[in-house]
């Protein structure tokens, strides 16, 4: 028995969610009295070695170029091998993009339950069951898996890794590697910014801002605090900003440490997307915008005012 | 060339979230139900784009659920599918509502199948997926945007931080994300059609679930927001650092 967690990659690096994944399979591992494994599939340039401080104990490496870019199928196919090798009955990956892509195929071809984007540690004393969040971040599952493997998709930003010691065994894995159907040909990346999904703090703006000439002020603050940059629907509709920056109900969905919302009423579609953040701090001029009941702090008060003040105080902050 | 388009009953975006039977339910009393947003406004939306190229297209509408989804159903169709099929069941597990699409897709040998990016009341990002592999198709998630030339589909998909292209020959499983399309109104047109084209209600197959609800819960109610004042927004900012030690 083992729990085998799956470490997604782009162009080489481990991203920071699969860290989280490592780290909660090796809980959950601890938990249920056995190992946890993990398998990297693709070329990488990071240390495999090191996923032992996640409380790893041996890392399967499928080093073939094949699997540098997701094809959901043919990852489905190596990972239920590497499980079967490694006599999985937990299976633990990021919902991030590609978790999305590969879960759900994982489940069916297992005929294994799947909860999709938990939110904690599996509830072991009865049974296995996980919670996680539903109707978009207004309230949570607890979701009982039936079958003897159970797959688990995990939230980003929901777990804190937790870091040791331990170095992990690295060893080459073998698969039967079908050519890709899906063909990637293109990638664009935004460059130098922090991509959303992984952001632990978010600068946002909405429609009180005005206009596009007035996103200056977002991000600047974000580039002082090392954030990423949101907007609301009604902002990216109006093109002032890029469609990947919506977040909400139709939008992203994040779970940030800070969601700073300037100029934004608070929508219930919008909170939808962002109520999960741990803190949230709103400026809105208007005392009665619906966003201040979701809110940690805030200031009543003209983002046009209130913003440069903050900067100002954050530049000082930071000795810059 | 024939598409499948997934199309699912969620609660309208400002239904009121509680639970019922201890918590083991969604409490329906008085909600609205609305086609889950993805479905209707990118799913269904860029099927009815490609179908306006390609004449020849059929679109048939899916939908895994109880009568009560019949007037969401007669709602997409009124946008513009050509034929619905309900599979009676209603189940919370997506094994089994995969599953159940993964059957009648079999039958109706489709080149697209067309889901939303996931439901917004159960999250789970999984059907697609899902019907996916039970029908050794490939799938590509999240996409937001969608070109078909000959066999070949180009599709631009999400990744963290930006965007990837991919090609694949069809037929292929596509979960529709904002960019694909844009939403729609049914016109007067449209509705009145809608009343006459088939809407074929199908007996489900057994399959086991793999999942169950155990129980819901709401999250705790935040402690209320501090304010400050907008002549001290320094003071904002000390708190952020010191209290919450965000940065
Ligand atoms: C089915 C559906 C899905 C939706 N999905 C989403 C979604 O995913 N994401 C989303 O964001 N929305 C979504 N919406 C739209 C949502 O209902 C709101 O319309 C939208 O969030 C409003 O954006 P906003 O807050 O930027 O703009 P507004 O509602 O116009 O609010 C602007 C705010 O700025 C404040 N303001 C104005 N001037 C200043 C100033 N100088 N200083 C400080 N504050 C100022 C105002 O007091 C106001 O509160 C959805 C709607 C529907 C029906
Ligand atoms: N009961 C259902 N009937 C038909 N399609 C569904 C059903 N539930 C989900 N889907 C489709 O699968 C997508 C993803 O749903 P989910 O995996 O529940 O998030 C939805 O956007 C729909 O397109």
């Amino acid at each position: 028995m083992s729990v085998l967690i799956y470490i997604d990659q782009a162009e080489g690096q481990i991203k920071k969610s699969s860290f989280e994944a490592a780290s909660y399979g090796a809980k959950l591992a601890e938990q249920t009295g056995t190992t946890a494994e993990a398998l990297v599939l693709g070329n990488v340039s990071d240390d495999l070695s090191a996923l032992g401080k996640y409380g790893i104990k041996k890392v399967h490496h499928v080093a073939d170029a094949q699997l540098d870019h997701l094809d959901a199928q043919l990852f489905i196919k190596v990972i239920a091998e590497a499980a079967a090798a490694s006599q999985a009955d937990i299976i633990v990956l990021s919902a991030n993009v590609n978790g999305k892509a590969i879960a759900p195929g994982l489940s069916a071809r297992l005929k294994s339950g799947l909860v999709a984007g938990a939110v904690a540690l599996p509830d072991t004393s009865n049974g296995f069951v996980v919670k996680k969040g539903v109707f978009s971040g207004k309230a949570f599952a607890n979701i009982r898996i039936n079958s003897p493997i159970k797959i688990i998709s995990l939230t980003p930003n929901a777990f804190t890794p937790v870091l040791g010691e331990g170095v992990a065994e690295v060893a080459p894995f073998t698969a039967t590697i079908e050519a890709p159907k899906v063909k990637v040909t293109a990638t664009n990346k935004v460059k130098g910014q922090i991509p959303l999904s992984e952001a632990e703090l978010v600068i946002s703006g909405g429609r009180g801002l005005k206009g596009p000439e007035n996103w200056g002020m977002i991000e600047e603050l974000a580039q002082l605090l090392g954030a990423a940059t949101a907007c609301s629907r009604a902002v990216a509709d109006a093109h002032w900003r890029p469609h990947h920056e919506h977040v909400g109900q139709t939008g992203g969905s994040i779970a940030p440490n800070l969601y700073f919302a300037v100029g934004i009423s608070g929508a219930i579609q919008h909170l939808a997307g962002v109520n999960r953040s741990k803190t949230i701090v709103v400026i809105n001029k208007d005392p009665e915008a619906p966003f201040f009941k979701a809110a940690d702090y805030g200031i009543v008060g003209d983002a046009f005012e209130v913003m440069p003040k903050i900067i100002e105080a954050v530049k000082k902050l930071k000795g810059k | 060339m024939k598409i499948l388009v997934c199309i699912s009953k969620t609660p309208d975006t400002t239904a009121k979230i509680a639970f019922a039977d201890n918590n083991t339910k969604f409490a329906a009393d008085g909600v609205q139900w609305i086609i889950n947003p993805y479905d209707e406004w990118y799913a269904l939306v860029r099927a009815i784009e490609l179908k306006e190229k390609d004449p020849s297209t059929i679109i048939h509408l899916i939908n895994v659920g109880g009568a009560d989804a019949d007037p969401i159903i007669r709602k997409a169709l009124a946008l513009g599918g050509d034929e619905a099929i309900r599979v009676n069941t209603d189940s919370t597990d997506s094994f089994t509502i995969a599953s159940q699409i993964a059957n009648v897709a079999r039958e109706g040998g489709y080149e697209l199948i067309f889901t939303g990016k996931e439901t917004i009341d159960y999250n789970g990002s999984s059907i697609g997926g899902m019907v996916a592999e039970l029908l050794d198709m490939p799938f590509v998630s999240l996409a937001t945007k969608f070109e078909l030339a000959g066999n070949m589909a180009t599709i631009t998909r999400e990744i963290e931080g930006g965007e990837e292209v991919a090609e694949v020959n069809i037929p292929v499983v596509v979960s529709c994300q904002k960019g694909m399309a844009e939403q729609r109104i049914p016109n007067m047109k449209g509705i009145m059609g809608a009343r006459t084209k088939p809407l074929k209600v199908v007996e489900p197959a057994a399959v086991e679930a793999l999942t169950s609800i155990e129980r819901f819960e709401l999250p705790p109610a935040k402690a209320g927001v501090k304010l400050v004042s907008p002549d001290n927004p320094e003071e904002l900012v000390r708190l952020l650092h010191e209290e919450a030690k965000l940065f």
